[in-house]
């Protein structure tokens, strides 16, 4: 990738501000929540320099359907919060699946349920991954290990919205959005080769008047008709899926974890190979689609496998579910806002293979 | 070489910008950095901590659980992190502020009046620099010249008349600390 400029030392919430900038992103809309304010803070001064727009909304409500209308014009859309405040935006982000509608909404995970605290956590996989607004729809859902590969996949979430128009989710936590680490921030280019947007309600004169709806009641078959059409694309978007594997071919212990776990892993598992103990890593960047058959060939090889999340078992559902054998498979998590050190899962690595 | 650290001690004491001078320092001689540092409802007087790496290598984890070394501005820091110092892991210890003992037997103390001799160098809120001095004299992660860099380029125009005395604190500091290995 073609780097500009030195090194800098920042934060991940702005950090993937900048990263969105970068990326074309020309309209951010949010409401303040911790543990992701740097981002709406960093947009106020830098989106207008960029000669975008950024709104402080009255809320998230408010602020994904600003997204909405924004990406009704062709313009490249955002919008950040937290748990609590991802919650709220659910409803806006199923009417974009809906109207089929690119747009990037980052959620710096916090404890829950409720208003929970602000301290990191991974407890909204399921809300993220299995659709946390009402419909039957997919959405690509991107979890960035470090502040360099949330850069860098801020972009890709942009690119996949064109790609496919749907809403992309950047889900990560309150950690990776307070630690600070050195990055370089790329050259954006595309990787892929984005369709036209043919479809953006520009004004209608040499043209047909175009129309954006999800509100489909005329007649049953159209709406069974859109779902089928929906599928076929979701079908598509299964094949974007993100991986990486650490140590992981001759692993006896296969640690699966994502997001800011991803990285803590890795370092008990160096902690495990210095003793000699053969554990390796499976770290899915796509949460959605999950790379279940990269994951169920490592599976059926590693005598264990070992789930690491900050909750009390979500993505362990997927894993199962590609692995297969229920026997092999343990979990280790914390909940609420609670962060597992590498010592402790080093423990628990131990543990498995006496 | 990996090395880590926790800075700990009460809101307003420089806890956070005493950790990102470090890592600054860090960058300038091309390592590897991260900085996590307490976040919320902190307030003056609240408990205040940063967990900085500082490495040759990518850093995996940037939360630390067993800490190497411990800088201990106060005693509400102290109170939270001597539990979780490595075995036989180092304490830079601020023995202006603190006064009791120290539990953990196994531990490699090194007492320094911290907030006193900042206050005798011209001024008490320096002794954060003083003891990311005393950090880098003892355990050799950054060099002294880089800490002095990294502190000149985070201070503000503002207040740039107090470069000179955060600039002795980290020598006196260093010259402490090195004196100890």
């Amino acid at each position: 990738m073609n780097k500009t400029g030195k090194k800098i030392f920042i934060n991940g919430n702005e950090a993937i501000a900048e990263a969105a900038i970068i990326a074309g992103c020309r309209f951010y809309a949010g409401y303040p929540i911790t543990p992701q304010n740097q981002i709406p803070e960093y947009m106020s001064w830098r989106m207008p320099e960029a000669g975008g727009v950024f709104i402080q909304a009255e809320s998230e409500l408010a602020a994904i359907n600003m997204v909405f209308g924004a990406s009704l014009t062709g313009t490249r859309a955002m919008t950040s919060s937290s748990s609590p405040g991802i919650s709220l935006k659910q409803e806006g982000i199923s009417y974009m699946a809906g109207c089929e509608l690119p747009g990037v909404i980052v959620n710096m995970q916090r404890g829950g349920p409720g208003l929970g605290n602000i301290q990191g956590s991974q407890a909204d996989y399921f809300q993220a991954t299995k659709g946390g607004g009402h419909g039957d729809y997919r959405m690509p859902v991107l979890a960035p290990s470090t502040i360099p590969e949330a850069i860098e996949h801020v972009m890709t979430a942009f690119d996949l919205a064109d790609m496919y128009r749907t809403p992309v989710m950047l889900l990560s936590d309150g950690i990776l959005g307070q630690m600070m680490e050195a990055v370089e921030f790329p050259v954006y280019k595309s990787k892929k080769k984005l369709p036209e947007k043919d479809w953006i309600l520009d004004g209608a004169k040499n043209r047909k008047p175009r129309s954006v709806f999800s509100l489909m009641m005329q007649n049953p078959t159209i709406l069974e008709k859109h779902n089928y059409k929906l599928a076929e694309k979701y079908k598509k978007m299964e094949t974007e899926v993100i991986h990486e594997t650490y140590l992981a071919e001759d692993a006896e212990i296969l640690v699966c974890a994502y997001g800011i776990m991803g990285r803590i892993c890795r370092g008990a598992i160096d902690m495990a190979r210095k003793e000699g103990v053969k554990a390796g890593l499976f770290r899915p960047v796509t949460v959605w689609p999950f790379a279940s058959e990269v994951v169920s060939k490592l599976g059926k090889k590693a005598k264990k496998v070992l789930v690491v999340e900050l909750n009390l078992g979500q993505m362990v559902e997927d894993i199962r579910l590609a692995v297969e054998d229920n026997k092999k498979i343990s979990f280790f998590g914390k909940p609420g806002g609670a962060v597992a050190t590498k010592e402790e899962i080093f423990a628990k690595i131990k543990e498995l293979i006496k | 070489m990996e090395n880590n650290v926790i800075i700990c001690g009460s809101g307003g004491q420089g806890i956070l910008l005493a950790g990102t001078v470090l890592c600054r320092a860090g960058l300038l001689e091309d390592k590897f950095v991260t900085w996590l540092p307490s976040y919320g409802a902190e307030k003056r007087g609240g408990l205040s901590y940063c967990a900085v790496v500082i490495s040759d290598k990518p850093i995996a984890s940037p939360v630390i659980g067993r800490p190497e070394v411990i800088i201990a501005l106060d005693n509400i820091g102290f109170d939270n992190y001597e539990n979780v110092l490595a075995d036989k892991g180092l304490v830079i210890l601020n023995s202006s502020l603190i006064k009791r003992e120290v539990k953990r037997k196994d531990a490699v103390v090194l007492g320094i009046e911290i907030t006193e001799i900042a206050r005798e160098l011209g001024n008490a809120r320096i002794a954060n620099m003083l003891a990311i001095g005393v950090y880098a004299g003892i355990s050799k992660s950054v060099k002294l010249e880089s800490i002095i860099a990294a502190m000149e380029g985070v201070a503000s125009e503002k207040y740039k008349e107090l470069v000179a005395v955060n600039k002795k604190a980290i020598e006196k500091g260093y010259e402490l600390g090195k004196k100890e290995k």
